[in-house]
C-alpha cells in the first residue's frame, strides 16, 4: 500500500503529482493522437495527389461539377463554429458556466448545420449519377473510370471528414452536459481545452479539402 | 498489484501492471494459435507432394500464421506486456499517464482478435499477411474484410500505446530523472512509440480503402478504372517495414537492460545506443520502396531505396559493437537472460547482415519470393524479437511475480530454442538461394532433405517453446520467493517490493545516478529519498 495520501480530484488523478502535470498530459496527448489524425488522412491525401497528377483533366472536369457556392458556405459555417469554439474555451478559463454552454450549444448546432449542407450535396451527386458505382455517369468526358475515381476519392474523403465532424459534434455534446452539471471551474477546463484542439484539427482538414476538391480548375470548359 | 481479486477487479482494472499481464495473457495465447498453423505448414513441408492440405488450405495457413504472428503478437509483444507493465516503474511514475486508455487499448487488441479468429473460424483468408491488391480486393473469395478490420482495430491498440507511451515520458519522470538517464529500454520504447504513432495510422487507412474497395469498387486499386494496385504496396510498406522496427526495437531496449545487468558495466557508448534507437524509428520510414523492387518501380528510385536501406544498418550496428564492448572487461554471468541476450545477437546479426543482401538490387532480384526472405526476417522476428522478449520476461519475471523460475529448466529451454530455431532457419537460407519460392506447398524433389531438417528444428522449437509455458506456471506456486532486487540491478523498478505494490512506490523515488551505475553503487539499493 501507498503510504502517501492520494486524494483524487478531476484536476490532479491518482497518477498525477500536479494539475499542471495533468494538464501537459492531456494536451500533449491530444496534439500526439492529432498527428495519427494527420497520417490517417495522409494516406488519402497521397492518393489523390497520385492520381490528380496522373488524370489533371479530368479531376478539373470533374471538380467544375462540384457546387463551389455551397462548399464556400459551408467553409464559412465551420469558420463560425471555430470561432465559437475559441469562445467557449475562453469562458471555460474565466470559469462561466452559462457562458460556456451558450458557446458550445452554437458550436453544436453550426455543426449540425455544416452536416446538414453536406448531406443535401451527397443527395445531388445520387441525383446526378455522380455517385460510383453501375449508375456512375460524368457529361463530355470519354473516360469515365477516371472520372469516377475522382468521386470515390470525394466521397471517401468528405465522408471520412464527416465522420470526424460527428465524432467532434458527439464530443461537444459531452462537454455541454459536463458543464451543466457543474464539472468545470476555472480551475479545471482541460477537457473543453482539449476538445476545441480536436473541433479546430476538424476544421482545418476541411481547409484543405475544401480546395483541393473544389476549386482544382473552376475556369476550365464546363463539361 | 494484490489489492483486489476477482474476475472484475481485472477486467475494469486502471493498473498498468495487471493490463500488462491481461496482455500477457492474450498474445501468449495468440502465439500458440499462430504457433499451431506455423507446425501444420512444416508438416505440409516434410514431403515434396501436397498432401496433408490442399493448396488452398496451405494459402490459408502461411496469410493466418502470418497475421496472427505479425499483429496480434510481435506488434504488441514486448511493448504492450514489458513496456507497459516496466516504463511507468523505470521513470518512477505510479502508472501511464492514462490509465483508462491503456485499458481500452487492450480491450481493442482483443476484439480486433476476435474478428481475426472469426475469419479463421468462418473459412480463413488467403491473401498472404500483405494482402496485396488486387487480388485481395477483386480476386479473392476468402474473408478478407474481417480480417482487415481486425487488423484495423488492433492498429488503434497500437496507437493508443505509443500516444500513452510518449506523454508518460515526456511528463511523468520522476524527479532527478532527466532524458539522460532514462534506462535504454525506456528509450528504445519512446523510439517504437513514434513508429507506432506515425506509421500505424498509414495502415489503418490502407485497411479502410481495401475494405472500400472490396465493398463499393471505388477503384482506388483496380487499374480497370484507371486506379493503381502498386499504390497499394506503397501505403502498405510505408507502415510495415517501420513496423519491423516496432516489433525488433522494443527487443533492443531489453538487450541493453541484460547486458548491463549480466556484465554489472553500464551500457558502453550510453548516448549512442539511447540516439541509434531514434535514428532507426526516422530512418526506418524512409526505406520502404526496398520491398518494391520487383513491382515495377523505376531503377533510379530502387537504387535511392537500396542505398537508404543500407544506411539503416548503421544504427543497429551502433548497437550491437556497444552491447559487444560492454561486455569488455564485464564480470559476466550466464543467468537465463543473458543467454537469451547471447542468442539475440548472434541471430540478430545473421537476420541484419543477410537483410544487406536482400536491400542490394541485383541480389534481391534473385531471391526475392523465395526462402531465403522467409530465412532472413525470421532471424529478425523470432531469432530477434522473441528472443528478447523471453530474455526480458525471465530477467523480469521474478519482479512481476516476485518468484524465481527454475534456473536449469530455463538454461535448458533457452538452449534448446536456440538450436532449434537455427536448425529451423538456417536450411531455408540455402532452399531460398537455391530457388524454392515462398508460398508453395508442392516442390520439386532435391530440396526434400532441407525441408525435413527444417521440420525437425521446428519440433525441437516447439519444445523449448512449451517448457517455459510450463515452469513459469510452475513457479508461481513453488517458485522460490525472488525479494526485491535478486539480480542487483540498479534500475528503479528494482528499489521497490516484488510484486510492487499498486502505486510502485513507496515514496516517489528522487533519482541521483546515472543509468545503469554499477561503479559506485555494484548493485546495493540506491537511495531513494
Ligand atoms: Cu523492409
Amino acid at each position: 500500500m501507498a503510504s502517501e495520501v492520494h486524494v483524487e480530484t478531476l484536476a490532479v488523478r491518482e497518477q498525477f503529482d500536479t494539475a499542471s502535470q495533468q494538464k501537459n498530459a492531456s494536451t500533449l496527448g491530444m496534439w500526439v493522437f492529432l498527428i495519427t489524425e494527420i497520417m490517417f488522412f495522409g494516406g488519402m491525401f497521397l492518393a489523390y495527389t497520385a492520381y490528380r497528377s496522373w488524370y489533371p483533366n479530368v479531376f478539373g472536369a470533374a471538380s467544375r461539377t462540384l457546387n463551389a457556392t455551397i462548399g464556400a458556405i459551408n467553409t464559412a459555417v465551420l469558420l463560425c463554429s471555430s470561432y465559437t469554439m475559441v469562445l467557449a474555451v475562453r469562458a471555460g478559463q474565466l470559469g462561466r458556466r452559462k457562458t460556456i454552454m451558450l458557446f458550445l450549444v452554437l458550436t453544436i448546432i453550426l455543426g449540425f448545420v455544416f452536416l446538414g449542407i453536406k448531406g443535401y450535396e451527397w443527395w445531388e451527386k445520387f441525383e446526378e449519377h455522380h455517385v460510383p458505382g453501375a449508375s456512375f455517369h460524368l457529361e463530355g468526358t470519354p473516360l469515365q473510370g477516371q472520372a469516377q475515381l475522382f468521386f470515390s476519392l470525394y466521397f471517401a474523403m468528405t465522408g471520412l471528414h464527416a465522420l470526424h465532424m460527428v465524432v467532434g459534434v458527439g464530443i461537444m455534446s459531452y462537454l455541454l452536459y459536463q458543464t451543466y452539471v457543474g464539472k468545470y471551474t476555472a480551475e479545471y477546463y482541460t477537457p473543453i481545452d482539449v476538445g476545441g484542439l480536436y473541433w479546430h484539427f476538424v476544421d482545418i482538414i476541411w481547409i484543405y479539402l475544401f480546395p483541393l476538391l473544389y476549386l482544382i480548375d473552376r475556369h476550365g470548359p464546363k463539361p | 498489484m494484490n489489492a483486489s481479486y476477482g474476475i472484475k477487479s481485472w477486467l475494469f482494472t486502471k493498473d498498468h501492471k495487471r493490463i500488462a499481464l491481461l496482455y500477457l495473457a492474450t498474445i501468449t495465447f495468440f502465439f500458440f494459435i499462430g504457433g499451431i498453423f506455423a507446425t501444420l505448414i512444416r508438416i505440409e513441408l516434410l514431403t515434396p507432394k501436397g498432401d496433408l492440405v490442399s493448396s488452398d488450405t496451405y494459402n490459408k495457413l502461411f496469410t493466418m500464421h502470418g497475421v496472427i504472428m505479425v499483429f496480434f503478437f510481435l506488434i504488441p509483444s514486448i511493448p504492450a506486456t514489458l513496456g507497459n507493465f516496466f516504463i511507468p516503474m523505470m521513470i518512477g511514475a505510479r502508472d501511464l499517464a492514462f490509465p483508462r486508455i491503456n485499458l481500452l487499448s487492450w480491450y481493442l487488441l482483443v476484439i480486433g482478435g476476435l474478428f481475426a479468429i472469426f475469419a479463421m473460424v468462418a473459412g480463413g483468408v488467403d491473401t498472404g499477411w500483405t494482402f496485396y491488391t488486387p487480388y485481395s480486393t477483386s480476386y479473392s473469395n476468402t474473408w478478407v474484410i474481417a480480417t482487415a478490420l481486425g487488423i484495423f482495430i488492433a492498429g488503434f491498440s497500437s496507437i493508443l500505446t505509443g500516444l500513452n507511451f510518449i506523454v508518460t515520458v515526456h511528463t511523468m519522470r520522476a524527479p532527478g530523472m532527466t532524458w539522460f538517464r532514462l534506462p535504454l529500454m525506456v528509450w528504445s520504447n519512446y523510439a517504437t512509440s513514434l513508429i507506432q504513432v506515425l506509421g500505424t495510422p498509414v495502415l489503418a487507412i490502407t485497411m479502410v480503402l481495401v475494405f472500400c474497395e472490396r465493398t463499393f469498387h471505388i477503384g482506388i486499386f483496380d487499374p480497370a478504372l484507371g486506379g493503381d494496385p502498386v499504390l497499394f504496396q506503397h501505403l502498405f510498406w510505408f507502415y510495415s517495414h517501420p513496423a519491423v522496427y516496432i516489433m525488433v526495437l522494443p527487443g533492443m531496449g531489453v538487450i541493453s537492460e541484460l547486458i548491463s545487468v549480466y556484465s554489472r558495466k553500464a551500457v558502453f557508448g550510453y548516448g549512442f545506443v539511447a540516439f541509434s534507437s531514434v535514428a532507426i524509428a526516422v530512418l526506418g520510414f524512409l526505406v520502404w520502396g526496398h520491398h518494391l523492387f520487383v513491382s515495377g518501380q523505376s531503377l533510379y528510385a530502387g537504387m535511392v531505396f537500396s542505398f537508404l536501406s543500407y544506411f539503416v544498418a548503421i544504427p543497429s550496428a551502433i548497437k550491437v559493437f556497444n552491447w559487444t564492448a560492454t561486455l569488455y572487461k564485464g564480470s559476466i554471468s550466464f543467468a537465463t537472460p543473458m543467454l537469451y541476450a547471447f542468442g539475440f545477437i548472434g541471430l540478430f546479426t545473421i537476420g541484419g547482415l543477410t537483410g544487406l543482401f536482400v536491400a542490394a538490387l541485383g541480389i534481391d532480384v534473385h531471391v526475392t519470393d523465395t526462402y531465403f526472405v522467409i530465412a532472413h526476417f525470421h532471424y529478425i522476428m523470432v531469432g530477434g524479437t522473441l528472443m528478447a522478449y523471453l530474455g526480458g520476461l525471465h530477467y523480469w519475471w521474478p519482479k512481476i511475480t516476485g518468484r524465481m523460475y527454475p534456473e536449469g529448466w530455463a538454461k535448458l529451454s533457452a538452449l534448446i530454442i536456440f538450436l532449434g530455431f537455427n536448425l529451423t532457419f538456417f536450411p531455408q537460407f540455402i532452399l531460398g538461394y537455391l530457388g524454392m519460392p515462398r508460398r508453395y506447398h508442392a516442390y520439386s524433389d532435391e530440396f526434400q532433405v532441407l525441408h525435413v531438417l527444417s521440420t525437425a528444428g521446428a519440433s525441437v522449437l516447439a519444445v523449448g517453446y512449451l517448457l517455459p509455458a510450463i515452469y513459469f506456471v510452475w513457479s508461481l506456486r513453488y517458485g522460490q520467493v525472488a525479494g526485491a532486487n535478486p539480480w542487483k540491478a540498479t534500475g528503479l523498478e528494482w528499489q521497490t517490493p516484488s510484486p510492487p505494490p499498486p502505486h510502485n512506490f513507496e515514496e516517489t523515488p528522487v533519482v541521483t545516478h546515472d543509468a545503469y551505475d554499477y561503479s559506485t553503487t555494484v548493485g546495493e539499493v540506491i537511495e531513494v529519498g
